[in-house]
């Protein structure tokens, strides 16, 4: 630090600079994130739906999750405490008293709604989320370290965790079924149905046909298409004869989860422009004090 | 001005103090061998609910923060270039390189897939918060040890003696101290200025980290400008942490505190206190938030004894004359400010975490407590050999040549 002329400085700050910029033109890298225009959605009508949890059923044989047989998936009792998915089963149903009509409950289906612009694939540390062309969110195991910022992030709770596991935890969510309708296949939950209570399709015109639905039996439905705009859109939507917070459905607003985080972060990296001009600054500051001293040292 | 200079301190290791936190150690050791035998779960009360727990949100976000006197310290001392307060700056870089030593371990233990650390190095995500913490973090790791080593070089250099076998490598090592030294000389500045830049974006970034939790986060705590809040209470704790730690130091090795240097760093955290009281306050009235403040719940209490006992008590005793003069008044305005960075990071990760399907909330298990713990033990076990090897804690020059022992009333 002391014994060190002006040009040295300059010299060794000039280097620095450089290697920090260079830095720059590589953090590029991002995970893919894709908003296709012909992605695929869902469309999940809670006043169809039965209860019946073939699709849980389904989803466990689909995913090779431990399963017990079909039948067992006809006990009704679990409806009496709601369930979130987890590790071990990644969509569930949950049952809701209907005010109007006592004897006709609804039944919610839960799992990952694979946002437009998910929240996870912004957080994830490794970039192990991606947002595929045909609308599905992913999550990739070879990079996941397992620090869960994805499951803080997200806005519906939804990615779990294997606590239960010591060696490889993986984060489990549903997948809309990625590995099934690459080869064509409907996704598990949609295929088995038995009342189309889900339906799979383009998420455009799965929008269009909700607003249809809701036109056609305004009494049947509330005049919202929950998912439609929620922080942003979800693949997956959702119609429903009461208001979807009593369904316990997050309250949201209409734009991205990441939206205000990824501001601030590139505010804060615009082009490297702000750390290297603080870099700069801080040098100048040092530089200047530093000559103070040595010519207040002359003096004397 | 008497004359300073950085001494290894001498005196017996072993106090019952110490014993007493060796036993702290170990008991952290046992539960994290569990954590690594029988997973995360077994070991913390985390769930799907709460996916982070007291290891992320005090072990690395409150420890940042508390590490902060490393990089307030070399800003005053070699930036601003005010070389009355270079006698602070050693026991500051280690207490950093020792609290990011555990910030890194801290992280390790809390992954999933701990062996799988290095990803962030080479898969890189631009727009996640977390990848810029975890590499600014990692490159400031990397800057605190180099900033580390002229001391390393100060001590060992001519005095390289490895016992037995390793003998023939005391004339290389030497060598290698001796290049390392004229080098960093050379370069040192890069590194400081690197060390500044690095923390503020780090330090300010922890805060991002929770922005994107959105209505998941209590009002009160969530803002966008979460950032500059956390900067700001970053940069006033840095210089209450070195008060605070100077003053153990002398107390535990029968030092005399230098209590100038200190009342002048102590006059320095009044303003930067009033301007982080300045924003949190501006932002709670801009967001309206203070109605949140006239329920009585955990939140509400919770953030009034953060900001009462954590920013505008320890403002009015930093700003007291008498406060700043007396040893006593400083640590306790310290340890206040202290404890109020401390709070507000648990605040902001664990108690304004409210996810939308909470069951239970969230508190830390006996194994989480330990763990946590053990490592702050640690830490002090460590810093206390540190101080008896390396030249770090500052005395007075002569009196540390005339006696070897005590230096106990030596210069008055």
């Amino acid at each position: 630090m002391v014994n060190q002329s002006r040009r040295d400085f300059l010299k060794t700050a000039a280097l620095a600079g450089t290697a920090v910029t260079g830095l720059s033109s590589k953090t590029k890298a991002a995970p893919k994130n894709i908003l296709s225009e012909d992605r695929m959605g869902v469309l999940v009508d809670t006043t169809v739906c039965i209860g019946c949890r073939k699709c849980e059923w389904a989803c466990k044989t689909a995913h090779n999750l431990e399963t017990p047989s079909i039948e067992v998936y006809d006990d009704r009792s679990v409806f009496q405490t709601m369930r979130r998915p987890n590790s071990k089963s990644l969509t569930v149903v949950n049952e809701y008293k209907n005010s109007v009509e006592e004897k006709f409950p609804i039944n919610v289906k839960v799992q990952c709604m694979h946002c437009d612009h998910p929240a996870c694939v912004s957080a994830c540390i490794v970039g192990a989320f991606s947002k595929e062309e045909n609308g599905s969110v992913i999550w990739d195991t070879d990079k996941c370290i397992g620090c869960r910022y994805c499951m803080v992030a997200c806005p519906f709770q939804v990615p779990a965790f294997e606590f239960e596991s010591a060696l490889k935890p993986d984060i489990k969510k549903c997948d809309f079924c990625f590995e099934r309708t690459k080869e064509g296949k409907l996704p598990a939950c949609t295929e088995i149905c038995p009342v189309e209570a889900v339906t799979y399709g383009q998420r455009e015109d799965l929008v269009k046909a909700a607003h249809q639905k809701i036109k056609n039996y305004p009494d049947r439905y509330i005049n919202r298409v929950f998912g439609e705009y929620e922080v942003g859109g979800t693949s997956w939507i959702y119609l429903a004869s009461k208001e979807f917070e009593k369904l316990d459905f997050p309250k949201l607003g209409k734009d991205p989860a990441p939206g205000v985080s990824e501001a601030i972060q590139h505010g804060i990296f615009a082009y490297f422009v702000p750390p290297v001009a603080l870099y700069a600054l801080l040098g100048g500051v040092m530089w200047i004090n530093k000559n103070k001293k040595k010519s207040e040292n002359e003096e004397i | 001005m008497e004359d300073l200079k950085p001494t290894p301190m001498k005196k017996k290791y072993f106090t019952p103090v110490v014993i007493g936190l060796a036993v702290l150690v170990l008991n952290g050791l046992m539960f994290l061998l569990a954590r690594f035998i029988f997973g995360i779960g077994a070991v913390t009360n985390l769930d799907n609910q709460h996916p982070w727990g007291i290891w992320i949100g005090l072990d690395v976000a409150a420890g940042v923060a508390l590490a902060a006197g490393g990089f307030t310290t070399a800003a005053l001392g070699h930036i601003m270039h005010k070389d009355q307060y270079h006698a602070i700056i050693r026991p500051a870089l280690l207490t950093a390189a020792l609290g990011y030593t555990f910030v890194a371990v801290s992280v390790m233990i809390d992954l999933g897939r701990y062996y799988y650390i290095w990803h962030p190095l080479i898969m890189w995500n631009g727009s996640s918060v977390l990848f810029e913490v975890g590499i600014c973090v990692m490159i400031y790791l990397a800057v605190l040890y180099i900033e580390f080593l002229p001391i390393v070089c100060e001590r060992f250099i001519g005095r390289v003696k490895l016992p037995g076998f390793l003998k023939s490598l005391n004339n290389p090592l030497d060598k290698v101290l001796r290049i390392l030294d004229k080098g960093l000389d050379k370069t040192m500045f890069i590194f400081i200025i690197a060390g500044v830049v690095l923390s503020c974006l780090h330090q300010s970034s922890l805060g991002t980290l929770m922005v994107i939790a959105g209505p998941k986060m209590h009002p009160l705590w969530q803002t966008p400008i979460l950032p500059l809040l956390f900067l700001l209470s970053a940069v006033s704790v840095g210089l209450p942490m070195v008060i605070m730690e100077s003053i153990i130091t002398s107390k535990s090795f029968s030092l005399k505190p230098e209590i100038h240097i200190l009342s002048n760093l102590g006059s320095m955290v009044a303003p930067l206190l009033g301007i982080y009281l300045a924003f949190k306050i501006g932002d709670m009235v801009i967001r309206q938030t203070f109605v949140y403040l006239t329920t009585f719940n955990t939140a509400s209490v919770m953030f009034t004894i953060e900001l009462l006992f954590g920013v505008i008590i320890p403002l009015r005793m930093f700003m007291s004359r008498q406060v700043n003069k007396s040893p006593l008044g400083l640590l306790i305005a310290s340890f206040l400010v202290i404890a109020g960075v401390f709070l507000n990071r648990l605040n902001n990760f664990l108690v304004a975490y409210t996810p939308p399907y909470e069951v239970h909330s969230y508190f830390p298990s006996i194994g989480e407590i330990s763990v946590t713990v053990g490592f702050i033990a640690f830490e002090i076990l460590l810093f206390r050999i540190a101080v008896m090897i390396f030249p770090i804690v500052s005395v007075p020059n002569t009196s540390a040549q005339r006696t070897k022992y005590s230096i106990r009333g030596g210069a008055q």
